[in-house]
């Protein structure tokens, strides 16, 4: 896959002297969604920004689709939707109106059809000819979605989305997304509810202190880094932990019922085939065997406490 | 040339004027009138003619001129701070558009308002005093011109304010001492001559005369120096702009 953005040793120093982008380097390729995570004050709206030309880069190079988002920005924007983590809307536009100028702004012809069919999807039909101070703090979320995607664009950026959403607009908005993905359209949110990034996400990057930590297949990014837990179901209930397997971290588990065991999936050996070994040598009578991967919540703070470090 | 963005960024603007419209017609109508009766009636009794013409008609190409130049900029400076105000901004800098297509798209509604209560006080005045117009051709430019120059310099300022009071700071303390004593009820002719010399150096001279000749046929100063004048202004203004866009002043950070 080719990369639609694609961004070199990008640094951000704010006219204050602080620097939010330390270097940051990034392919992102054609029709992935991929998430970024990071702590508040990580960089990750800068870095949005400095893609769609709402700041200035300080150095480095950011290309859009082949094109300099600085020296090519009609190329490069003509393609990004943006969708900002602030909720910023003329008050008393009415929704279509409001829709329909960000099309304009972005250069395509008028295609009310085209917004019809945008306003259908978010669930905003009803409130097309509501000015935009009457909406729903959710609606007016909505509205900004509407408004990025109104151009068609073959990027879109969402800046956290589904701060102070619920449940429905989540699920509506997963749903727009997955379409979206379906067309071919790249991804490419910030998130800090880790369970989504999770759930929809094909890449996850971490950001802190403004700089790239990992960038890695969401799936190989847990099986790398995860900890999984291997619950083994006893026959007999135990007391405590035989003295013999002292050497294991072991904990004991439902009332002496089971053992669970915590191993690295990094490490050489997961010890599970000694470990069984010597659980038969200890007389222990295995039920059943259950394993559990460590969800990415665990491996992002434990990446952030490392960089922290 | 993004021409979807200037009609969208201009159709906005203009709905926005729409929604007042009834405000925006009758204020202008109704201090046209109560020019009229303080300085038509009250003052004009006791000043018979400014060089032969009636004080009454004299006056008019300066109130065109007062209001025309006063709501550009304030037309101007709050169409372009009010995005930056409440964030909206964000779009305008993510959008493919390039610092012409912005300003003909805000600039080019700032103006068509301020074009538009121009004529409608030279209606009400039409009404109040009889008014020829000797020169149509060069009144329709001058007031262009000025609808234009003080939309940008509006602009600059919407851009250049960083709360509200900055946004009424120049209007209030330059533009309309310069607009009043830029000789819209006055023909500089009749100040002491210190006076005559100092009131040169006021750009706004220059428009109010070259406007008033296109009406009556005579002017202040030179007509081809008036128009020289507005023509300078207008093009220091585009410069200002051009520049601030290339380095985001005060909008990117
Ligand atoms: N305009 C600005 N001027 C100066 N510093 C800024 C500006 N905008 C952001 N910063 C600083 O840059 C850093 C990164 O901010 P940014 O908004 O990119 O974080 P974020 O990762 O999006 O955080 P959050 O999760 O809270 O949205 C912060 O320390 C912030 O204070
Ligand atoms: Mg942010």
């Amino acid at each position: 896959m080719t990369a639609i953005v694609d961004i070199r040793d990008l640094r951000k120093v704010y006219d204050g002297g602080f620097e939010a982008l330390k270097g940051i380097t990034l392919s992102i390729r054609e029709g992935e969604i991929l998430a970024l995570l990071g702590p508040n004050g990580a960089g990750k709206t800068t870095l949005i920004s400095t893609i769609c030309g709402i700041t200035n880069p300080s150095s480095g190079e950011v290309t859009v689709g082949g094109f300099d988002v600085v020296e090519q920005y009609r190329g490069a924007r003509s393609l990004i939707g943006l969708v900002p983590q602030e909720m910023s809307l003329e008050p008393f536009t009415k929704v279509k109106d409001a829709v329909s100028y960000s099309r304009g702004l972005f250069g395509k012809p008028r295609d009310d059809a085209a917004i019809d069919k945008i306003l259908k999807q978010l669930s905003l039909w009803d409130k097309r000819n509501a000015r935009v101070v009457e909406l729903s703090g959710g609606m007016k979320r909505r509205v900004l979605i509407a408004k990025a995607l109104s151009h068609e664009p073959k990027v879109l950026f969402l800046d956290e989305p589904t701060a102070g959403v619920d449940v429905e607009l989540r699920k509506d908005m997963w749903d727009v997304v997955a379409e979206l993905k379906a067309q071919g359209v790249t991804i490419i949110l910030t998130t800090h509810y880790i369970e989504e990034a999770e759930a929809i996400a094909d890449r996850v990057g971490v950001i802190n202190g403004g700089q790239l930590l990992l960038v890695e297949e969401k799936d190989a990014l847990m099986r790398r880094l995860g900890q999984k837990t291997l619950q083994i179901e006893l026959q007999e209930p135990t007391q405590a932990i035989p003295e013999t397997l002292a050497g294991y971290d072991l904990e004991l588990v439902s009332e002496g019922q089971a053992l669970r065991y915590t191993y690295d999936t990094r490490g050489e050996s997961t010890g599970i085939t000694r470990l069984l070994g010597d659980l038969s040598a200890a007389g222990l009578q295995m039920r059943d065997l259950l394993t559990e991967q460590s969800s990415l919540e665990d491996i992002f703070v434990g990446l952030v406490k490392e960089g922290a470090a | 040339m993004n021409w979807a963005a200037v009609s969208a960024m201009y159709v906005s603007e203009m709905t926005r004027f729409f929604r007042t419209i009834a405000q925006s017609f009758i204020s202008p109508v109704i201090s046209t009138s109560l020019y009229f009766v303080v300085f038509g009636a009250a003052i004009g009794s006791r000043i018979d003619q400014v060089e032969g013409v009636s004080y009454g008609a004299f006056i008019v190409p300066g109130l065109i001129m007062l209001s025309v130049m006063t709501q550009a900029i304030s037309n101007a400076s709050f169409g372009i701070y009010f995005p930056k105000f409440i964030g909206t901004i964000y779009e305008l800098l993510s959008a493919p558009v390039n610092f012409l297509e912005v300003v003909l798209g805000f600039v080019g509604a700032a103006a068509t308002k301020a074009l538009f209560i121009g004529v409608v006080i030279l209606g009400t005045a039409s009404l109040f005093v009889d008014i020829q117009i000797q020169h149509p051709f060069a009144m329709v430019l001058f007031l262009l011109l000025t609808c234009l120059s003080f939309a940008l310099f509006g602009f600059i300022i919407g851009i250049w304010a960083q709360n509200f009071e900055q946004l009424q700071l120049i209007p209030l303390l330059v533009i309309t001492p310069l607009v009043f004593l830029g000789g819209s009820f006055y023909s500089i002719s009749m100040l002491p001559p210190i006076w005559q010399k100092i009131t040169l150096f006021n750009p706004v001279v220059y428009l109010i005369s070259g406007f008033r000749w296109s009406f009556f046929g005579t002017a202040d100063v030179p007509v081809g120096l008036s128009l020289l004048a507005i023509a300078g202004f207008t093009a220091l203004c585009m410069g200002a702009i051009w520049w601030i866009f290339r380095t985001g002043w005060r909008i990117r950070s």
